[in-house]
Parts: C-alpha cells; sequence; structure tokens
C-alpha cells in the first residue's frame, strides 16, 4: 500500500542564503526556524510568568527597575491589576499555541515526519514554507500586541466575551483583544496548512515497506495530532471573525441585549456568551491532545533506544491514540460544567470525559511495562522521557477530579485547576520537548549536547516543576480562586495565602534552571563533540541518514523498510539493534 | 553514548520517584478544605474524599511500581525480556480498562450524579428567591418583599443610585428590597439564587457551601443550597470578570429563622 516517493528533480540544493536559510523549502530547515521561534517566544512567556509568580507572592511591591521597562503596566513601580490580567492572558496564549505547538508540531513534525517515513521532503515544500512564515506573523502580531494603547489582551487565553468583546470592559480589550484575534486565527490558517501537509506527507510518501503498523510511535502521534487538529481548530477561526465582528462591526454574536457599561446601555441584542464558550473549546480541548499525543510519541521513540528492548503495546497504543482523537473531539463540554449551560449536557460531557481515561491509562501502562525487563540506560534524553511519565500519571489522575461534573463545581477556576494543566499541557509536553530535544539534537546539529549539563538541567527542572505544580493543586482544595491579582480580600483564603511564597520561590529555580538548557543548546551547536550518525544505536529511519541529513535527506538511494520501528534485541542478530532497513537475510523480523 | 553504566542513576531516581506520592499523600492529608455548610456540600466532599483517595491509591501503586521497575531494571546489562505475547499484551491491557471504567466511571455515576441531579433538580416547593445581578465588581442583592415577587426592571432604567434599573411605576417592584454584596438567609431552609448579570461573565462562588455557578449577563440561571449552619461567609467571583475581578467580594449571612424575620421587618423597601 506505500507509495515511494518518486524522487524527480525536484530537489535542486538551494544555493544564496535567503533559500537556504530564510524562505526554505527544505523540512529541516524550516523545522530549525519552528524551533528557534519557539524557544525566543518561551523565554519571553516564561519571563512573564516569572513576573506574574513575583505578583501573587508579594502583591503591591514596589519594582522601580520594571517600571522603566513598562511605563504604564507598572506605573509607580507597582503592578496594575489589568497588567497583571494581560501577564496571565499572554502567557497561556503565547505557551499553548506559540510555544508548544510551534516546537512540537512544527519543529518535530516537520524535521522527523520525512526523516522517519522516508520521504526526501514534504509533499508540498511551499506551503511548509508559507505556514512557517504565516506563523511567524501571527507571533509578531501577537508580540507586538503589548505595545498597544490599553496593552495586550486581557480576558484570558480563553477570552471569553463580554470582556473580551467590549472595549470599556478592559484596557486590554481595546485594540490589543484585536491583535489577539487576528493573530489566533493566523495561527489556525498556519496550522491548516502545516496539517494538511503532514497528512498528505504521511499517507502518500512512506518509503517502501513502511506499511503503517511500521511506523515509529512519533509519527503516529503527529498523524493523528494533524488530524485532530484540522477537524477541530478552523471553528475558532470562524468564532474568532464573528467576535471581530462584535468587536468593530456592531454585530451581536456573542452579546445579549441590555448589557451596561459605563453608564449606558450597549445597542446589542441576540447573542449569547455561551457560544463562544464552546466554539472556543472546541478547539481548546481537542489542542490539548494534539500537543499532548506528540509528547506521548516522542516518549515511546525516546524510551526503545534506552530499554534496549521493544516498547510494550505498540498496537494498543495506536488504538489509543484513535480513541483519545475520537473521544477528545466530544468533550469540550466539561469546561462548562458551571457555565450555564443544560447541566445534564454537563453530566454526559463528564461521563464522555472519564472514558478517555481508559485509552490514557493505557498508554501509561505501556509505558511502564516497556521498562519491564529492559536495560535501562539513564542518559539525558532517557531521563526526560521517564519523568514525562510521571507527569502523565500525575496529571492525568488530576483530571479525574475536574472532569467528574460534581467534583468540578468546587475546583472549576480554582489553582487546581492552574497545577493540573501545567502538568498535563505544560509539564508533559515540557518534557517530551526536551527529551526529543537532547534525542534528536546530534542528528539536527552534527554534534552532541553536554550530558553532565542536561543532567542537571533534569533534575533542577523536575523537583521545582513538583514543588510548584503539586503545590497549586492544593491551593485548589484550598478554593483559592485562579486569575486573582491578589487573595489579600478574602479571609478564608489567609490560612494558605503565604504557600505562593514558596510557589514563587520553587518557580523561580525552575524558570533559572531553563539557562542551563539554554547555553547547552547553543554552545553545543558551535561546540559540542561530533556525532556519529547513530549514537544512541537506534533503530529507526533516520538514523541511517548522515547528521545532519544533506538536502533530500538521502543521497542517491531512498531507504527500503524491512521491519518495524522496534527491533532491538533480536535473538540472532550480530548487534542489539537491527534498523529498519536491514532485510530479512541479516537479522530474523519479528514484528 | 549509549553504554550500560550501573545502577546508580536508577536508584535514585527510583527514590525520587516513591518520595513523590509520599509527599502528595502528605500534603493530601492536611485540612485543605474551608469548613463546610450546606446540605449538598456533604455529597460534593464526599465525591472529593473519594477521589482523593481512589487517585491517591493509583497514584501511590503506580509510583512504587514505576520505582521498583527503575531499581531493578537499571541493574541488568542486558535486557532479559523481549516480547509479550498477543494474549499477555491484551491481558495486561484489561487491567487499566477495568480499574478506570471502576475508579473513574463508578465514580461519576455512583457518587457523583446523585449530588448532580439534586442541586440541578428543582428546590423544594416554597423555597425562598433572592436574585443576585452581578457586575463590575459588586453583587446587587435583592429580596422580593411581602408579595413574593419580583418588580420589573429594565437596563434603560439603571442609574448609579438605581443600580438594577427598577420600574417605579411597577407596583410590584414597591415592597422589593435591595443589598450590595450582602445576602441574608435562614438556616436549614432551602434558599434559591436567581442569578443574572449586566455586563460580563461572573461566577457566584461560596467556598464553604460548595456552589459556583457561573453568571451570563442574558440569561437567567438558577441555582439552590441549604446552608446548615449560621454565620458569616464569603462570597468570591470564581470568572475573570475585569481589573476588579479579585476585590469582587461578598458576604452572605446566615441566621435563625427569628433573625431573619425581624431583619426583613426592620428593612426599608428599596423604591
Amino acid at each position: 500500500m506505500t507509495v515511494a516517493h518518486s524522487g524527480e528533480a525536484v530537489h535542486h540544493e538551494p544555493q544564496s542564503f535567503i533559500s537556504k536559510y530564510i524562505f526554505s523549502k527544505d523540512h529541516k530547515v524550516i523545522a530549525l526556524q519552528y524551533m528557534l521561534t519557539g524557544v525566543v517566544v518561551a523565554v519571553i512567556s516564561g519571563l512573564l510568568a516569572m513576573w506574574i509568580r513575583l505578583q501573587l507572592a508579594w502583591p503591591g511591591a514596589n519594582y522601580p527597575v520594571l517600571e522603566k521597562l513598562f511605563p504604564d503596566g507598572m506605573g509607580g513601580g507597582v503592578m496594575k491589576p489589568e497588567f497583571y490580567i494581560s501577564l496571565v492572558t499572554m502567557h497561556g496564549t503565547l505557551m499553548v499555541f506559540f510555544v508548544i505547538s510551534p516546537v512540537l508540531l512544527g519543529a518535530f513534525g516537520n524535521y522527523l515526519i520525512p526523516l522517519q517515513i522516508g520521504a526526501r521532503d514534504m509533499a508540498f515544500p511551499f506551503l511548509n514554507m508559507l505556514s512557517y512564515w504565516v506563523f511567524f506573523l501571527a507571533t509578531i502580531i501577537m508580540l507586538s500586541s503589548f505595545f498597544l494603547e490599553g496593552g495586550a489582551a486581557a480576558a484570558g487565553w480563553t477570552s471569553y466575551p463580554p470582556l473580551s468583546a467590549v472595549k470599556q470592559a478592559i484596557p486590554g480589550s481595546e485594540m490589543g483583544q484585536t491583535f489577539w484575534l487576528l493573530a489566533m486565527a493566523l495561527f489556525i490558517v498556519s496550522f491548516t496548512m502545516g496539517g494538511l501537509n503532514y497528512f498528505a506527507t504521511i499517507v502518500n510518501m512512506r518509503a517502501k515497506g513502511m506499511t503503517y503498523m511500521r511506523m515509529p510511535m512519533t509519527v503516529w502521534s503527529l498523524f493523528l495530532a494533524t488530524i485532530i487538529g484540522l477537524l477541530s481548530f478552523p471553528p475558532l477561526t470562524a468564532a474568532a471573525i464573528l467576535l471581530l465582528f462584535d468587536r468593530h462591526g456592531g454585530t451581536s454574536f456573542y452579546l445579549p441585549a441590555g448589557l451596561f457599561f459605563g453608564n449606558q446601555v450597549l445597542p446589542h441584542q441576540g447573542g449569547t456568551p455561551l457560544l463562544w464558550q464552546h466554539l472556543f473549546w472546541f478547539l481548546g480541548h481537542p489542542e490539548v491532545y494534539v500537543l499532548i499525543l506528540p509528547a506521548l510519541g516522542i516518549a515511546f521513540d525516546v524510551l526503545a533506544p534506552f530499554i534496549r528492548k521493544p516498547i510494550f503495546g505498540y498496537r494498543i497504543v495506536v488504538y489509543s491514540f484513535f480513541t483519545i482523537g475520537f473521544l477528545g473531539m466530544v468533550v469540550w463540554g466539561h469546561h462548562m460544567f458551571v457555565s450555564g449551560m443544560n447541566p445534564w449536557l454537563g453530566e454526559f460531557f463528564s461521563v464522555g470525559t472519564l472514558l478517555i481515561t481508559i485509552p490514557s491509562a493505557l498508554i501509561g501502562v505501556s509505558l511502564l511495562a516497556s521498562l519491564w525487563g529492559a536495560s535501562i540506560r539513564f542518559t539525558t534524553p532517557m531521563l526526560f522521557a521517564l519523568g514525562l511519565i510521571a507527569f502523565f500519571g500525575l496529571g492525568g489522575f488530576g483530571g479525574i477530579f475536574l472532569g467528574t461534573a460534581t467534583s468540578d463545581i468546587y475546583l472549576h477556576d480554582t489553582y487546581f485547576v492552574v497545577g493540573h494543566f501545567h502538568f498535563m499541557i505544560g509539564g508533559v509536553t515540557l518534557l517530551g520537548m526536551f527529551a526529543g530535544t537532547y534525542y534528536w539534537f546530534p542528528k539536527m546539529f552534527g554534534r552532541m549536547m553536554n550530558e553532565t549539563l542536561g543532567k542537571i538541567h533534569f533534575w533542577s527542572t523536575l523537583i521545582p516543576f513538583y514543588c510548584v505544580f503539586l503545590t497549586q493543586h492544593f491551593l485548589g482544595f484550598g478554593g483559592m480562586p485562579r486569575r486573582y491579582y491578589a487573595f489579600n480580600d478574602f479571609q478564608y483564603l489567609d490560612p494558605i495565602r503565604d504557600i505562593n511564597v514558596f510557589v514563587t520561590i520553587c518557580s523561580f529555580v525552575l524558570g533559572t534552571a531553563q539557562l542551563l538548557f539554554l547555553y547547552n543548546f547553543f554552545v553545543s551547536i558551535i561546540a559540542g563533540a561530533k556525532a556519529e550518525r547513530n549514537p544512541w544505536k537506534a533503530t529507526t529511519l533516520e538514523w541511517t541518514a548522515p547528521s545532519p541529513p544533506p538536502h533530500g535527506n538521502w543521497g542517491a538511494e531512498e531507504p527500503v523498510v524491512h521491519r518495524w520501528a522496534y527491533e532491538y534485541n533480536v535473538e540472532g542478530a550480530s548487534e542489539d539493534f537491527v534498523l529498519q532497513t536491514a532485510p530479512a537475510s541479516k537479522a530474523p523480523v519479528t514484528a | 553514548m549509549n553504554e550500560w553504566k550501573g545502577s546508580g542513576e536508577g536508584r535514585f531516581f527510583a527514590v525520587v520517584m516513591w518520595l513523590v506520592p509520599i509527599g502528595a499523600v502528605a500534603l493530601g492529608m492536611r485540612h485543605w478544605l474551608p469548613s463546610m455548610v450546606s446540605e449538598h456540600g456533604a455529597g460534593v466532599d464526599r465525591m472529593l474524599h473519594y477521589l482523593l483517595v481512589a487517585t491517591g491509591g493509583l497514584l501511590v501503586i503506580s509510583h512504587l511500581v514505576f520505582g521498583y521497575f527503575l531499581w531493578r531494571f537499571s541493574a541488568s546489562p542486558k535486557p532479559t525480556f523481549r516480547l509479550p505475547s498477543k494474549s499477555s499484551e491484551r491481558k495486561w491491557s484489561l487491567m487499566p480498562i477495568i480499574a478506570m471504567l471502576f475508579i473513574a466511571e463508578g465514580g461519576v455515576l455512583v457518587l457523583g450524579l446523585p449530588v448532580w441531579a439534586k442541586l440541578y433538580g428543582a428546590p423544594p416547593p416554597d423555597t425562598a428567591v433572592i436574585e443576585v445581578t452581578a457586575e463590575q465588581f459588586a453583587w446587587n442583592v435583592r429580596y422580593p418583599g411581602a408579595d413574593g415577587k419580583f418588580g420589573r426592571t429594565s437596563s434603560q432604567l439603571i442609574t448609579l443610585s438605581n443600580p438594577l434599573g427598577m420600574d417605579r411605576d411597577d407596583s410590584i417592584a414597591r415592597d422589593d428590597i435591595v443589598l450590595t454584596n450582602e445576602i441574608i438567609v435562614p438556616v436549614n431552609k432551602a434558599v434559591q439564587i436567581r442569578l443574572r448579570g449586566k455586563d460580563v461573565l461572573h461566577s457566584f462562588f461560596l467556598p464553604h457551601h460548595r456552589i459556583k455557578q457561573d453568571v451570563v449577563p442574558g440569561m437567567t440561571i438558577d441555582t439552590w443550597f441549604v446552608p446548615t449552619e449560621t454565620g458569616i461567609f464569603e462570597l468570591a467571583c470564581a470568572e475573570l470578570c475585569g481589573l476588579g475581578h479579585y476585590q469582587m467580594r461578598g458576604i452572605v449571612r446566615v441566621v435563625s429563622e427569628d433573625e431573619y424575620r425581624q431583619f426583613f421587618s426592620e428593612q426599608p423597601p428599596f423604591l
């Protein structure tokens, strides 16, 4: 069923600097462009998080230095509440859509899909380039909104109207929110172009012999993530356009009659704010799986060479990905249990949401069971993959509290939610990105990252991460609401308010630890030890290409695949791993 | 780069993984929830405690296993096992399916659904209705007065001194009583809160009563509960509503029936 890629004369290597590194159509260059953009935005967005934590530990403290940086938001050196909400909004938006999405899908997707399925490039190289540059434009628009009159958007990363629709509601709802909506619409345009490309490439361009059930887990996870994204993202583009109409065209898609702001009644009528919530979460919830699945796929692929045996439950995990993909599309309402939506619909969403625990648990058990009988090698990428397993467990168990409508009544919009999603779409994806970066760095740059620094980075990330986000779960139990500028006005928070100082200190350790990664990453590009073609003694196709692979990836001859992706420790083979390209005559095919 | 290097790091990792559930359980045993003072709140708390114990158990078991695997299999220079048979793969997969069906779906259907159904079902007959209208950043509370009926309101009539836009021409409105940021309710009697919003979304959050319900402008949403203890309890806004979100505080004063009646006999009507 596979279609070998016809090596027509489209792969002339570009010569000029601009066509090689800027407007490149090479999937590997585009991948690195995504990665670099993601890293830059991650630094900005991480700093916003530190800034948020500063306020929460010591509300109203005076920082004259920061006033110079943001004279409006930090007037008199003290953070303004509206500026705080802008920071929260932008931290969430940037991390989800402009860091995790471009790194996990844009960078790893672009880099690995062609290399792991044995193609010379993506199906549509020009579309691929266009996708990146549209994304880049979206990033610039999103970041520039900080410097507008009124500041950046301040209605939360969920941008619920009327707060996000009415200019008088909050300063961020002046032009900041418009920029936010434009940037989001462009992001989805970019994702759609990229997604179609990934889908077409995986379906049509697998090397000879690369059947679906021989594909590495990373490709499977990206395949499913792409399908979910393609089906669920476009509604938000429509939703964003409708909100722009409400904001600038006087329409009333989300605005009911009788809204009263600043001593006047607004002329809207007939809309409902709940419409936006449905449309947003129709994207928003599947987005979680779009981000989590590739991280899980990467975890399996990183695990395999460091347990020196096949992963457990390949088929079961593939089926679980499909199940999660389907169920993930129909449970968006669990974000809306107390929104005013029909409560019986809530109970349906609750039952559906908890069904997702089944494929999730199957994936978790398969990750765990892969360790059985292994010979574990504790390299840096392996440490991150193992940490990911632990985060996936803890995050998943926390999700049951929120998926159960009855307990969500109390926990909704508290710090329990903040702790939970930071473990899942914050932690699992973060560790997945790090595992993938340490693992494929030798392929990307032809050099190794420093192992000692990597290991220090791992432990100084993992431990403070627990201190910050596990603690937040319990603050949520104490009833601490999220998106609060300060907690001084409520007596029931007295016993737990000061825990925020501890959380903030730990988050600073966590943030500082990431400097180790940045240093290791950039120094290793120039001065890391030279990497061989296959430094981890792994089996998948990318390791048969030179490090870094040339334009067109494979030289004159395209790879032919003879076996699945996890042939480790095969009896009768000369080494403890067998490349996917090794014919059956060289070593027995076992799966 | 990928040679077997002995088991030291594996043992360290294993110990850290064993410490995680110990830390989580130690934290989980502390009393975090604010005191509980409503009838259905007991059901919500039962749900929360069940989940704490059930998922806490899963957390402990999974981390014990994880740590054990790390400890044991970091000590083998060569793998001792390769592929499970298809049937044993299926058998091991059955375990999480049954566990999750039982723990998660069982919890939601057996413990959760009855509480949810009661809370979102109709309140007992002749439950007192109190209207709470949220705005940036205050809670306007209205009682129907002696006639038990709320008078007409219109956003066109809203002024600084008439924040609900009550209609002076409506005779039913004349005995309505209006309070700001304060709700007074009798103990051990069901009260129905009729939520309305003037501007953006808010959320009516009574942490002690385990009540949370979003306020949506354009919609009238009812929620009800039975307070079981007298005292003063806080009302917080739990849906981002603007720059004063963190200060949008109200109080619920739960009093005896006598005090409740006396309070309203002394309270002048709004218009």
